[in-house]
């Protein structure tokens, strides 16, 4: 028997919606949902039916036996494996108390019930993995608008000129804003490209800058100064929508282009070039906010600064420009329920682990928290000690920088419980493993994709799972009942939660048959741009002069501090990500292994010859953190002072015998240090000294 | 040549390499074969910009395949009808005789069958009227597939759409009385643009 199942990917964290053909309970093809995506789908998407046939994932409940990280496992059943792991949770929480247990995921469908977990256990600390990457694109959005940036999209199909620093969008590729872009382009759109070195994307753009490494600040500065200037803004907009605009004019001042020249390479002529021709295309502009580009200390101010430059095109709430995502009640549907919105749940309470939302962190979300906050809580049991970790779908020990650190950081805890489909680094050092099934395997809770056009996605299960695992939902209701906290899960099947997510909404199961998806809104819901903006601010305007930011005692203006570069010798490392795969989780699929088995480290010809480093050769990478192997790409495309590798390499794991040992991991490199207000890691900070291999 | 055409719309393509894994993943190959590769040429500066070729490189379905000339048991065959080349597994010895005869590298070798495998533009697929792999799930859809005549040669087509547009362009700034740029009438015409239409 034939049958056409829609469900969404989860080989990456896009969640693109997708068709799965399946035939006597095989799957036979997956194809992008023809209805959003022409039937279109990324390598990590066709890799699926790989991961699902793995036998190197994650396939039984195991418990440690040896030492942490030997590899030492016994395989025990479900009931073990839960009532071993209830048991050490409920030893932490009696012991230490409940804020000693955290919970660390990647944001997913099922995030709102591992919330409702650890508020009904008492604990504030439920973190994703969020601020590793984006956590200050976070702030800064709600620093001005009172939004945060995932409260916002990009409206690519209709722009006339977008500006991505860093952000490789044609490489760590997202399916939708691809092709719609390339649409865009086809009817004239531009791209402006502004990375440290050449990628794809820089190929497809129209104007590419190499910048120096570390001073997009100072560009974005002299943008603005330009812009100001010579009143190349939207006016109309800027006056009704904005405040603090004075200010910023005078701040912005010295920043003259000829001094951002000095700073980033970039000829001042080039500059008013570019304010002048997003001048005349505004708002139909976008100056991208996420996600790489300069990652350092004082990442905030460059990430304002862009959501500055797109408040003065006008292109906030603008066709062709960025849209504040609005939800079911906007589209006139009644709310979506989540697990989470139970009225005898208990609110968080007390401080975090991380500080977010406290004295640390006062203005990160509390929501994400700060991941890269673990291991040093954990070390200097700063604010208190854990004893207990939750980890689900994420892998903080090769995500965190300095894996030496975080290593020393998960030794000192009483219990490492990790819910996951591969073996991951943090995995590999667990007391408890409880294996997910993959996305094939089972149903999720409904997604609610707020946006333009608001929709619910849902993602069902194709086929029955192939090894012993269980999906989420089910995993954490049992924990749950074994924790004696079972009543804050008052479902028996994944039917009952999306009946829970539905009951006010006015749709129904059989909603989705057809396409997959239940679209919301016909056409994109745009407010007003006369009087009708609704920003989250307290002056309920765009504040340059932000209200967070100087009652909390930070700067609204940071003045620019010149970027050191590298002494003799010494390079800035940078990272990015690559088209075939996700962070650090698919290294070991056999297809994607097979596309790209590891990383090499990119280095200016200039520089290389001078070490005496032939392109191909191995080569040793050392920071005063770590130390990394592999080979040498010898390129004239990379900025002199930076050398780049690729992220979620050189894995220690031995049962993930495909990508074992091949290539370098930046995390083994990198210090940890956080960006002093949105606490983003700064991934971009580590110099590094670079020589053949003997 | 076989009776269809493979056509890869280069300046589109992003290099992703999906249409690798699209078909191994159907075909169900083992790492290892590659029926087609996305071959990267560059980057080279042109102007200021690091740009990057892309080759697509499948089966070329020869009009006198060395393969089938030199496969001994007739296993590699060139359809009648449509002039697909392919494999047929129940002949197939392992000799690798095609993968020595073919000079793209078209015949790869599957280690768990111990047999030579090779793109066959999915002719299963083809026959019941769907798009070779590859094309069917492309990232930036710069693939297209079918008969000469039914797949539009979308680089021309966009080439002609620039002209068209800049003909236009050019009329409206000239002076009154000067003489008039035709906009360029489209050589074939075409049922539908697949980059336009899909
Ligand atoms: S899938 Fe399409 S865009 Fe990606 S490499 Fe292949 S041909 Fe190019
Ligand atoms: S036509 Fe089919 S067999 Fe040939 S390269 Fe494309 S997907 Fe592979």
């Amino acid at each position: 028997m034939r049958k056409d199942i829609y469900s969404i990917c989860f080989m990456c964290t896009v969640r693109c919606p997708i068709k799965v053909t399946v035939e006597d309970g095989a799957v036979k093809w997956v194809e992008g949902n023809p209805h959003q995506l022409k039937g279109a789908l990324c390598a990590k998407g066709s890799a699926g039916t790989a991961l699902l046939n793995d036998t190197e994932r994650l396939r039984y409940p195991m418990i440690r036996e040896g030492a942490r990280g030997e590899g030492k496992w016994k395989r025990v059943s479900w009931d073990q494996a839960l009532d071993y792991a209830a048991q050490k949770l409920k030893a932490a929480v009696d012991h230490y108390g409940p804020q000693t247990v955290a919970f660390g995921e990647r944001q997913n469908l099922n995030t709102h019930l591992s919330k409702t977990f650890m508020r009904a256990l008492g604990s504030p600390n439920h973190f994703t993995h969020d601020a590793l990457c984006k956590g200050s694109v976070n702030t800064a959005f709600r620093t001005l608008t009172g939004y945060t940036d995932a409260e916002v999209a990009v409206d690519w199909v209709n722009t006339k000129h977008v500006i991505l620093y860093g952000r490789n969008l044609f490489e760590s590729l997202e399916l939708k804003p691809i092709q719609a872009l390339l649409e865009a382009k086809d009817k004239g759109a531009r791209i402006t490209y502004i990375d440290i070195r050449s990628t794809i994307t820089a190929s497809h753009a129209d104007r590419f800058w190499m910048i120096r490494p570390g001073t997009d600040l100072a560009l974005n500065y002299a943008l603005i100064h330009v812009i100001l200037r010579d009143n190349l803004y939207d006016e109309e907009y800027v006056n009704r929508w904005v405040t603090g605009l004075t200010e910023l004019r005078a701040f912005v001042e010295p920043y003259t282009p000829e001094w951002a020249e000095e700073e980033t390479g970039i000829p001042a002529g080039e500059i008013v070039a570019l304010a002048r021709e997003v001048g005349g295309e505004k708002p139909q502009v976008i100056f991208h906010y996420g996600y790489r580009g300069a990652s350092h200390l004082d990442e905030i101010y460059f990430r304002r600064s862009l959501v500055i430059l797109n408040a003065l095109m006008g292109s906030i709430e603008s066709k062709g420009g960025l849209i504040i995502k609005k939800g079911p009640k906007d589209a006139g549907f009644g709310s979506f329920g989540k697990l989470v919105d139970q009225k005898d749940l208990p609110k968080p309470k007390g401080e975090r682990f991380d500080g977010a939302g406290g004295s640390r962190f006062p203005i990160a979300d509390p929501a994400h928290g700060v991941a890269a906050m673990l291991p040093l809580a954990i070390l200097n049991e700063d604010p208190y000690p854990l004893k207990a970790l939750i980890i689900h779908r994420f892998d903080p020990m090769l995500s965190i920088p300095d894996y030496n650190q975080n290593k020393k950081a998960l030794d000192k805890l009483d219990l490492i419980l990790t819910i996951d489909i591969n073996f991951s680094e943090t995995a590999w050092y667990s007391d408890v493993i409880l294996p997910e099934s993959i996305y094939l395997e089972r149903s999720d809770s409904i997604q609610m994709a707020a946006g333009p056009k608001p929709a619910l996605y849902m993602r069902r299960q194709c086929i029955p799972p192939r090894y012993d695992t269980k999906p989420f939902w089910e995993i954490i209701r049992e924990l749950a009942r074994r924790l004696d906290l079972g009543r804050f899960f008052p479902y028996d099947s994944i039917e009952d939660i999306w009946d829970l997510q539905l009951k006010d909404m006015g749709v129904s199961i059989k909603d989705f048959e057809a396409k997959g998806f239940v679209s919301l809104a016909k056409n994109p819901i745009l407010w007003d741009r006369k009087e009708g903006l609704k920003f989250k601010t307290p002056s309920g305007k765009i504040e340059f002069v932000s209200s967070l930011m100087e009652q909390n005692g930070f700067l609204s203006f940071l003045p620019y501090k010149s970027v050191t570069p590298p002494p003799e010798g010494e390079f800035r490392l940078t990272v990015g990500r690559s088209a075939v795969h996700t962070h650090v989780s698919t290294q070991n699929n056999p297809y994607l292994n097979e596309l790209l088995p590891e990383n090499v480290l990119w280095l200016n010809t200039e520089e290389a010859s001078r070490l005496g480093i032939a392109d191909g050769q191995y080569v040793e990478v050392h920071s005063d953190h770590g130390f990394g192997r592999l080979k040498a790409l010898v390129t004239d495309f990379i900025h002199p002072e930076a050398v780049f590798m690729l992220h979620g390499f050189g894995r220690q794991v031995p049962a993930t015998t495909r990508c074992y040992g091949k290539g370098a991991s930046d995390t083994a490199l990198q210090e940890n240090v956080s960006d002093v207000i949105g606490g983003s890691p700064g991934l971009h900070e580590t110099f590094v000294r670079v020589r053949p291999a003997s | 040549m076989s009776d269809y055409y493979l056509f890869h719309d280069s300046a589109k393509c992003i290099g992703c390499m999906s249409c690798e894994v699209h078909c191994k993943e159907n075909k169900r190959l083992p790492p290892g074969p590659r029926l087609c590769r996305i071959e990267t040429i560059g980057p080279k500066w042109v102007g200021n910009i690091p740009k990057v070729d892309f080759v697509f490189m499948p089966c070329y379905h020869c009009d006198r395949p060395w393969c089938v000339a030199a496969c001994p048991t007739g296993a590699m065959q060139k359809r009648t009808g449509d002039g697909i080349v392919f494999v047929d597994h129940n002949l197939c010895v392992g000799c690798k005789a095609c993968m020595r005869a073919c000079p793209w590298g078209a015949p790869q070798w599957d280690p768990e069958k111990g047999k030579a495998v090779k793109c066959d533009y999915c002719l299963d697929r083809v026959d019941q009227g769907l798009e070779p792999a590859c094309v069917a799930k492309c990232v930036t859809k710069c693939l297209h597939f079918g008969k000469p005549e039914e797949v539009v040669d979308a680089r021309r087509m966009r080439h002609a759409r620039a002209m068209a547009a800049m003909a236009t362009e050019v009329t409206l700034r000239q002076p009154v009385n000067g003489p008039k740029a035709k906009p360029m009438k489209p050589k074939r015409k075409q049922a539908q643009d697949p980059v336009e239409g899909s």
